[in-house]
């Protein structure tokens, strides 16, 4: 089947789905904090329009509700936060180093072919449009974990884990068109509080060990030796 | 339905309680308090089920039957002798200055707290609310992780809440997955979701879609059961934090997600037509077993060796849940309880003896049966229960599971036993100098309360001896209910 023999909302969410994935290799690769929280914001955005989108197309409209926490926690709050606290933590302007970017971005490639390889069973009996999106939710997942394995920064990694948090909630809402509101209100709650626990651990951090290296928490081992 | 209510309003309400008015000095007789109150109404709730039988609330977002209601009832429970041992310690921990008024209100509210979201994610009939409550659990202990501000403590706390929070995310792509499969038969429906439409859905839900979401469940969910390799964070997470956290994190947590699992795998059995999630379950679990066992002789710090004993038992667990079967399942079941009464029971034993030597370190605790009997008596009968001896209740589970493994899988009782004698021999060979050795000059005994432990070891050795009936029969529906054919 032809793209442009869809319905032009399928296409307009296809073209989101494969923006979506483009900022995930974006932040994958991006080593200045202030603009990484830019491109996490960004990719709260394409993700918000692509709610709206599928209310508007698929007619159910609690799915707007949806649309606007996600416009809140991850367009708006998160990203605004995120900041706040590189600005009073005052490491606005580290750059961090990013060992063998050009091979980790090599990985995110082979990932989202896995991604493909792993939906090819679900891509026999559905649509072109969700077997696409359930492919590239799972792809931004695991480069969301790939740029929490990467990272050494603690902001870096949080952003790492709410990217994944953006593709869970990608697959929920255009693979299925939405959770139970129930459902999406919870994690929308879960998410609000993860990010505030994450500010204060951030602080926690710096205080103990002077700086938001990850690489220094490393006290507790498997075995002592 | 009203006592079901009840029993998750009154932890809701204590959480919220104790964030104005967590730092009293009588915070921690009210945590009591409302503890026993929880344990009542959950005590009501299984009385109602045992008479009326499943039980579903009227929006549907909440169902009752024999194999949850035995887990609400087990960590009301659990919860309730735990916060008689919290109390009096959390009270010494603030006399030493180890913590704060402000951590304090944290403490009992997020006490509390931790204790409602386990009993949402037990009673709810909606898959991605128990996925929210799960998550909210995490949340809720990772502060009490790191309550004591140390270097150490932050590491623990941070290390649990990314590999939770990342495990947990895979859990949620898995619901997601299931979703999506529920969705093809029942579009457009609200409760799709429910766990009821879905079990009597199953025969219909797409296979392959089913599969794949289950790797994705057992992975984030999984991550929560402490199983290798995705165990990393709960050593950590385990014993740095505050000892009453670590009992209840090993007693409840850990089980709750396990009956996520279980619950899954209810629905994906039936629709799949193959064993195949029952043996990578297997897989995992006795990979858990075996690998627990061996870095319980690695350990220096004593709650690190307990924690390593929990992912042993876990393993143990997910591998008869795997086997499926009705001696398996009622073997697991039945492991169950005993591993939660055990492990909370060494658990408080350990916070004490950590308080008479001053220190978590293995080779500092010394002569605890001289300086403090009851201490050193409570922490060796109780390493002796977990380890599976008789007369206790971890033998009669264990001995039900080995029997199962037997008839199905002769020849993984090898290992198991294996696995068994290498755990032994890593718990004695730390835990009898620690009891039996020379005591330091001028070790004190200290303050205890040790009707917790008492109460849960008689117990044990009640279910080691014999099984009541009631309870026989409780666990026997529960095992119907998730493998179709009881035992007895």
């Amino acid at each position: 089947m032809q793209l442009i023999s869809l319905p032009v909302s399928e296409q307009l969410i296809l073209t989101l789905a494969a923006l979506i994935l483009f900022t995930s290799f974006l932040l994958l690769a991006q080593t200045r904090l202030v603009t990484l929280i830019h491109t996490f914001a960004l990719q709260g955005g394409l993700l918000f329009l692509t709610t709206v989108l599928v209310a508007i197309a698929s007619g159910r409209h609690h799915l707007l509700i949806s649309a606007a926490l996600t416009l809140g926690l991850k367009v708006f709050f998160i990203p605004w936060q995120l900041r706040l606290l590189v600005v009073r933590l005052d490491i606005r302007r580290e750059v961090e180093v990013v060992g063998n970017a050009s091979l980790i971005m090599i990985g995110a490639g082979a990932l989202t072919l896995f991604s493909y390889y792993v939906a090819l069973p679900i891509r026999e009996l559905s649509l072109l449009s969700t077997r696409n999106t359930i492919a590239i939710s799972l792809a931004v997942i695991l480069i969301g974990m790939l740029m929490i394995i990467t990272r050494r920064k603690a902001v870096t990694q949080v952003i790492g884990f709410m990217s994944m948090e953006n593709g869970l909630m990608f697959a929920a809402v255009a693979a299925t068109h939405g959770m139970p509101m129930v459902v999406e209100l919870g994690v929308a709650l879960d998410v609000l509080v993860a990010a505030i626990l994450f500010g204060i651990f951030f602080f926690h951090i710096r205080s103990e060990f002077g700086s938001l290296d990850v690489d220094r928490l490393n006290r507790l081992n498997e075995v002592d030796r | 339905m009203n006592a079901l209510y009840l029993t998750l309003l009154l932890p809701l309400f204590g959480t919220m309680l104790f964030a104005v008015a967590g730092h009293r000095r009588s915070a921690g007789t009210i945590n009591m308090f409302i503890c026993v109150a929880t344990f009542a109404t959950s005590l009501w709730l299984a009385i109602n089920v045992f008479n009326q039988g499943t039980l579903i609330s009227d929006g549907k977002l909440f169902y009752i039957d024999g194999f949850n209601v035995y887990l609400i009832l087990l960590n009301a429970f659990v919860g309730m002798t735990t916060s008689v041992f919290s109390g009096p310690y959390m009270a010494h921990e603030v006399e030493i200055g180890r913590v704060d008024d402000g951590r304090m209100r944290l403490y009992y509210s997020m006490y509390q707290g931790f204790l409602f979201t386990m009993l949402v994610a037990l009673s709810t009939n909606n898959l991605g609310l128990l996925w929210v409550a799960v998550e909210g659990a995490t949340l809720a202990t990772v502060l009490l992780v790191s309550l004591y501000r140390t270097p150490e403590s932050i590491e623990a706390g941070w290390k649990y809440f990314l590999i939770c929070g990342v495990g947990i995310a895979q859990a949620l792509f898995g619901t997601v997955l299931i979703y999506f499969a529920a969705d093809k038969v029942l579009p457009g429906s609200d409760e799709t979701l429910l766990w009821t439409v879905l079990n009597a859905h199953a025969m219909e839900l797409e296979p392959t879609v089913l599969i794949l979401a289950f790797v994705f469940l057992l992975v984030g969910y999984g991550t929560k059961v402490g199983l290798v390799p995705l165990h990393n964070w709960l050593p950590d997470a385990h014993s740095e934090g505050p000892t009453p956290m670590s009992a209840i994190l090993s007693g409840l947590l850990l089980n709750v997600a396990l009956y996520a699992i279980v619950r899954f795998k209810m629905i994906i059995d039936p629709a799949l037509g193959t064993d195949l999630p029952g043996k990578i379950m297997m897989g995992f679990g006795l990979v858990t077993f075996a690998t627990a066992g061996l870095l319980l002789h690695r350990q220096k710090d004593v709650k690190r060796m307990f924690s390593y004993s929990s992912i042993e038992h876990m393993g143990l667990m997910t591998f008869a849940f795997g086997i499926g079967g009705s001696l398996a399942t009622f073997g697991g079941l039945l492991h169950m309880i005993v591993h939660s009464l055990t492990k909370s029971a060494i658990f408080v034993t350990v916070g004490h003896a950590a308080h008479v030597a001053k220190t978590q370190s293995i080779d500092k605790i010394r002569g605890l049966i001289s300086t403090q009997p009851t201490v050193g008596w409570g922490l060796l009968l109780g390493t002796v229960a977990i380890a599976g001896f008789p007369p206790f209740g971890v033998f009669t589970s264990e001995f039900l599971l080995f029997s199962a493994t037997m008839k199905s899988w002769p020849w993984l009782v090898i290992t198991l036993l294996i696995g068994l004698a290498v755990a032994f021999a890593g718990l004695f060979r730390h835990v009898q100098p620690m009891v039996f050795g020379e005591a330091p000059p001028g070790q004190q005994p200290v303050e205890a309360n040790m009707w917790p432990v008492i109460i849960h070891l008689v117990l044990i050795l009640w279910l080691g001896i014999s099984v009541p009936e009631v309870l026989a029969r409780w666990i026997d529906q529960a095992t119907i209910m998730i493998v179709g054919e009881g035992l007895l």
